[in-house]
Parts: structure tokens; sequence; C-alpha cells
């Protein structure tokens, strides 16, 4: 199925056969509507974005790809919160992002989102520990619990023996991990990795694409962009982009699906039951952590 | 986020970006400094010259000869111009014509050489009444002063102030010894307690004779009754008007003037004295005060660039905070916190400075040194202010930013 045009009624179709398709009939977490991003440099506008209609479902694990400057960076901005449209709207569980007051949306983003940057965005003045705990201190959490949860994530990506290196001090694929291992240690529900893995190896790489497996079948939901056909394998969709609108998108009865039927809300007994399939030190284990659900809280 | 972790974070900041806070702290130190220093030189130097004026004695007015009080500048013209005498003085001295006036001490002086064995020693030689020691609030120390005998007696009797006893007797009591005054013999009767640090020094370097015994025996001349001051001292600083009113209505008669201002003497109050000496030092002040402000705001400008640049360089930062979930108050906390810090820092070691430069510079410069509170407060504030300010408006508004923005500034 291709989406290439940007009037209502595709989009309304598209939606329609989204939520038929989906097996248990989750509700779209995010709904993209013709989303334009115009960016306006001086005399000249480039249309990064041209009218985007996108749906995801709570638990998919899609794979953006398209070639360089074709606006994938810029929808996963968007997606993560972190840029507004131009033009049309994105509602994130079924709230108006446009809308919502600028606490919520940190709130979002911290306890929600977790966010990979292309590029890395670390911070040069801390080590790698203090960089991925960074987000722990916005969300409240505990001194020691905070040093203890950024060491478990660095451990995962691999990073165990560089946790008081500073970025500068390491190479450019172990920022890249340092910044997935930030992404990971507040426990997301929706991750969200612009190219994650194009700075690693193939063991590496491999490495992070396990960690997402198991994220996703612990039921979070989770888009990263690549160029590479093994990578956007991995995922149950994939959504292709060029010029600014989606291409191709094989659509969401494409799951993988390790963990359908996870639609439980935060506490439920499938909810635990999906996270317990996860290895003993993973993240879901946590109490503490982020219900699975979306709850924008108002 | 708490306050505490944002104080921690702050710290931090302040100390991974050390010489951006070196420079700020700097900055305001230096402001706050310079404004304790110069405007409390300028304090210093005014009420040195205020003090001085006031150890004269208390609700004291000076008569002078001279017309200067002409407003229009009309002088002389009205023929034999009477210079001060004894007689005015004892004029005013009358309770009934000059009720409000407790004291007057008609003076002369003239500088002299005293001799007293082998050492000889040149000073301000007073001649005057007995109530020069209550008019001019002064005390005696040993013996005593002259009396009113000696004033009638012509007595041959000296009374020496602190620094003249000093150098004409060493540590010897001088009480009794003979001391040639331009070479008549003098026995000293008494000797003056030294006036005080904030005097002049010369209140301390004189010898006072009996006005009878200087005038005829000593400093001669034709105008014998003729004085050079007369020393008026009201009955309370309530009555200080009136007993102006008084002298100068006195003497206006007694010198057959009919028009005030064509008076051929001046009686000048305490206050008057005060202000014209200190309106010099008060120019003193503002110009250094100018100084001062200046320097503040240099200081004030440096600080605001290093805040500017810095808040602008760590955009990025702010933006990746802001993705990682900080809401816009904590990231202004953030920033106050850090920019309190340098500016708490800068303000108490720029307050620090300055009082330990006002406490050791005058060892150094031999100038008084006083603390302006206001000027003091108003320097903390405007650096601080300036300090905290640019700190935390540039970044409030790049938290106001999206985070992709803030991101991807340069
Ligand atoms: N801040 C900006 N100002 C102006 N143009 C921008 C800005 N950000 C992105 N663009 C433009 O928008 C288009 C899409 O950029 P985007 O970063 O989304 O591409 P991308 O698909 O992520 O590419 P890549 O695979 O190389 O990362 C590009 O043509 C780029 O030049
Ligand atoms: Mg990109």
């Amino acid at each position: 199925m291709t989406e290439t045009g940007s009037s209502s009624t595709e989009s309304l179709s598209a939606a329609g056969s989204l939520s038929a398709g989906s097996p248990a009939s989750r509700p779209p977490v995010i709904e993209l509507d013709g989303v334009r991003k115009t960016y306006r440099t001086g005399a000249f506008e480039v249309e990064a974005l041209r009218g985007v209609n996108l749906r995801i479902s709570e638990g998919e694990y899609i794979a953006i790809m398209g070639p360089s400057g074709s606006g994938k960076s810029t929808l996963m901005h968007i997606l993560g919160c972190l840029d507004v449209p131009t033009t049309g709207s994105y509602r994130l569980a079924g709230e108006d992002v446009n809308q919502m007051p600028e606490e919520d949306l940190a709130e979002i983003r911290n306890r929600r989102i977790g966010f990979v940057f292309q590029q890395f965005n670390l911070l040069p003045t801390l080590s790698a520990w203090r960089n991925v705990e960074l987000p722990l201190c916005y969300a409240g959490t505990g001194r020691a619990q905070r040093r203890a949860r950024a060491i478990e994530a660095l451990e995962k990506v691999g990073l165990q023996d560089r946790i008081a290196h500073r970025p500068n001090e390491l190479s450019g694929g172990q920022q890249q991990r340092v910044a997935v291992a930030r992404a990971l240690v507040t426990d997301p529900a929706l991750i969200l990795a612009d190219e994650p893995t194009g700075n690693l190896d193939s063991a590496s790489t491999q490495d992070v694409l396990s960690l997402l497996n198991e994220l996703h079948a612990s039921g979070r939901t989770i888009v990263l962009i690549t160029h590479e056909p093994e990578v956007a394998a991995t995922a149950g969709r994939v959504v292709r982009i060029r010029d600014g609108d989606i291409q191709d998108d094989t659509g969401p009865g494409h799951q993988a699906g390790s963990a359908a039927g996870t639609t439980a809300g935060p506490g439920s007994a499938s909810g635990t039951a999906a996270r317990s399939g996860n290895t003993g030190t993973g993240n879901a284990v946590r109490g503490d952590s982020a219900p699975l659900t979306w709850e924008v809280r108002q | 986020m708490s306050w505490l972790e944002t104080l921690r974070i702050g710290l931090e900041a302040v100390r991974t970006h050390r010489s951006r806070s070196t420079l700020t702290v700097l900055g305001i130190l230096i402001g706050i400094a310079a404004v304790i220093l110069t405007v409390g030189l300028g304090q210093g130097a005014q009420n040195q010259v205020r003090d001085q004026i006031n150890s004269l004695g208390s609700n004291l007015l000076v008569v002078t000869p001279g017309s200067t009080t002409s407003s229009n500048g009309i002088r002389g013209g009205f023929g034999s111009a009477s210079t001060l005498t004894v007689q005015d003085a004892e004029a005013l001295a009358s309770k009934d014509v000059a009720p409000d006036i407790a004291a007057v001490a008609p003076a002369s002086q003239r500088s002299l050489s005293l001799t007293a064995g082998t050492s000889n020693w040149t000073t301000t030689v007073v001649g005057t009444t007995p109530d020069w020691l209550s008019v001019r609030a002064r005390k005696i120390n040993s013996g005593r002063f002259i009396t009113s005998q000696d004033v009638t007696s012509h007595a041959a009797v000296v009374v020496l102030a602190a620094t003249t006893a000093e150098q004409l007797f060493g540590g010897r009591n001088p009480i009794g010894a003979t001391v040639a005054v331009s070479g008549v013999s003098m026995q000293v009767v008494g000797t003056l307690t030294a006036a005080g640090s904030s005097a002049t020094a010369n209140e301390d370097d004189q010898a006072i004779l009996p006005i009878s015994t200087a005038a005829n025996r000593v400093f001669g001349g034709a105008t014998r009754s003729s004085v050079q001051n007369i020393y008026l001292e009201a009955s309370s600083s309530k009555t200080l008007s009136a007993a102006y009113q008084e002298a100068n209505n006195t003497l206006l008669a007694l010198h057959r003037i009919s028009t005030p201002t064509g008076a051929d003497f001046t009686i000048a109050s305490q206050q008057s004295i005060l202000s014209a000496a200190t309106s010099v030092d008060r120019t003193l002040t503002v110009l250094l005060g100018g100084i001062a402000a200046i320097s503040l705001l240099v200081g004030g400008i440096g600080v605001m660039n290093i805040m500017l640049v810095s808040v602008t360089e760590r955009i990025r930062e702010i933006g990746l905070r802001k993705a990682l979930g900080a809401p816009p108050r904590v990231i202004r906390r953030q920033f106050l916190v850090e920019a309190s810090v340098l500016g708490l820092a800068g303000g108490l070691a720029g307050t620090a400075l300055g009082l330990v430069g006002a406490a050791l510079l005058p060892h150094l410069i031999s100038q008084r040194i006083d603390i302006s509170l206001p000027a003091t407060v108003g320097a903390i504030i405007v650096a601080v202010g300036i300090g905290v300010g640019f700190g935390v408006y540039p970044a409030s508004r790049a938290a106001r930013l999206a985070p992709i923005d803030a991101l991807r500034s340069e």
C-alpha cells in the first residue's frame, strides 16, 4: 500500500484499514495528519515534509528508510515532540501535541519517549554515565538509583568499561551507544532512534538490534531510521520516505508481532507477563518505570 | 527536579566553565570594590573636614573683620572701617545686649618663637580671654587656664597646647617653668589636652596668653585694642540664629553701620564654615563616585558580555536538556542558580576586597576611607543584578525555543 496523497479521504481510509488490520484493534498511539514542515533560510524555503499521514499503533516496530535529505530526521523530531509541524496535526495518544502545555510536553519527552539523535548530542563536559543519567535527573530519581540505572544501561550497550569517559574520549560508535543507553535509561514506552547503528560495526549493531528487539518484545513502540536493509528487516513495518512524503508503507499488518496482544494498561497482568519474558536485568522489570500505555497527564 | 539537585548542577557548571566563572566573578568583584573604595575616599575626606570643623567647638560663631558679606560687590565706602576690638567683645559679652550668647572670646594670634632653656619652637601664639577654653571646647590637661585676673593684671603667664609643650619640654613637666615668648619671659601655668585625632594638627600646637599681655607686652603695634577674631558660643544649638542676630545687630550699631550689606565684619557659623569647606569635598565625592559608577558600568558590561556569550554557547545544552525532559522552569532555575552563585561569589569577594582595602589603604596613603553603606549596597545590587539578569534572561529565552531549534543553534 502506498500513501502518496495527503487528501483527507485517503488518510481516513488509511486510518480505517489500520485499525481494521491491527490485531486486537489497538488504538493508534501516533497519528500524523497532513504534516508539513517548511524551513525558511533567508530567501528560499525547503519543504522537508510535504503532508505526511502516518498511524503508528502501540507496540509496533517500524523502520523508516529513505535517501539522505528526504526528511526522515525532520519527521522523527516531530514524532519526538522536539519540533512542531508547520501545518498539519500530530496526535499523540489522542492528544493534540500542538495544544499541549510545555510542562506536559517536557514530561512526555522525559518519561514516555527515548530519543537517539543522529548526532548523538552528548554533553561534552559530562562523563558517559553522567550523560546517561541526565533524563533521570529530570524525572526526580534519587542519586544512587540514577547512577545504578545509568551504569546498568551502559552495560547493556557494552560500555561497562567506559563509564567515566567523556564523549571526546570515546569513539564515534561508543558515543552512539552512550546515546542509545541514554534513550533507554528511563525505560520509555516509545523509542525513537535516528540511525542508532549508523556508526557501529556489525557485532555492535547486532547488540543494539537485539536490545531493541527485547524492548519491542516487552511491549515498547519502536521507530528507527536506518539506511541498512538488514536493520530494517528486524522491524515489522517499513516506511519509505522520499522528498518529504511517504512513498511506501508495508503497513501494520506485517508486524513481526512477538509482542502481539500487549495492549494491557499499566500494571495489568498481561503487561507484566509480557515484560517478564525479558531477562532479569532488563529495563522492563523496574517498578517505577513508565506505564506502557499512553496516558498523557493533563 | 529539586532545588538541591539544581544547586548541584549549577555549582558543577560553575566549576566546569572555570575561566568564564572567574571572569564573571572578577568583573563583579572589581566593580564593587572600586565603588566601595572611591566613594569611601570621598566620604572620608568630607567627614574629616567636618570633624575638624566640629572640633572647633559647639554652637560656635566666629566673627572676623572685613566686609565679605557684600552680596552685590559693594565693599568699603563707609569711611573708617573699624576692625574688631576688645570693646566689641565686651559689648557682646553683656547679657543685656546679647542674652543668647553664652560666652565670648576675642582672640589675636601671631606666629612667634618660644624658647625654654636650650630648646626653641615656633608656634601660633594666641592672646585671648578665659572663655576661649569653653568656646573652643578645649580641656586643661594639667595646671590651670588663664584667668580674668591674669587678663586685668597683664600677667606674664602662658598655657601650652600638647604638641608645643612636648616640643619645648620633652617629657618634663612644664608647669612653673619659664618660657620666653618673643623674648618676653612667661611662666607656664597649664597645658591643654590634645584636641583629638580628627582635629587639624595646629590645634595642638599653640601657646595661649592673656589677651592684654599679648597685645601690650608681646605683639605690640599701634592698634592694641583690635582683635583678629571674636569667638562666640550660643547658649544652645536652638539659639544659634538668635545669637547670630544679636551679634550682628550689636556690631552694626557699635560700628555705626546702617545697612547690613555694608558690614565690616563677617559672622560665620560652624555650619556655614562646614558647608563651604565640605562643598569642595562633596565635588570630590561626586567625581570619585562618577569614576566608581563608570568602573561599575564597565565591569557590568564585561559581566553582561561573558554571561551572554556563555549562555549563547550553551543554547545547545539547553536544547538537549529540554529534549531529555527538562521543563523551561527547571532550565531557568539552573541558570538562575549558576548566575546567582557567580553573583554571590563576586558580590562577597568584592565587598570583602573593598572592606579590606578600606582598612589597609589609609595606612599607605594617609587618607581616611569611610564606607558608604548606600553606595556599597547599590554597587552590590547593580553588579550582582547585571550578572544574574544577563545570566538568566538569555537562558530563559532559549528555554522557550523548540528543543530542536536550540539544539541546532550555533
Ligand atoms: N534547520 C533546517 N533549516 C533548513 N533546512 C533544513 C533544516 N533541517 C533540515 N533541513 C532540510 O530539510 C531536508 C530534510 O532534512 P532531514 O534532516 O530530515 O533529512 P534526513 O532524511 O534525515 O537525511 P539524512 O539521511 O542525511 O540524515 C533537507 O533537505 C535539509 O536540507
Ligand atoms: Mg537524518
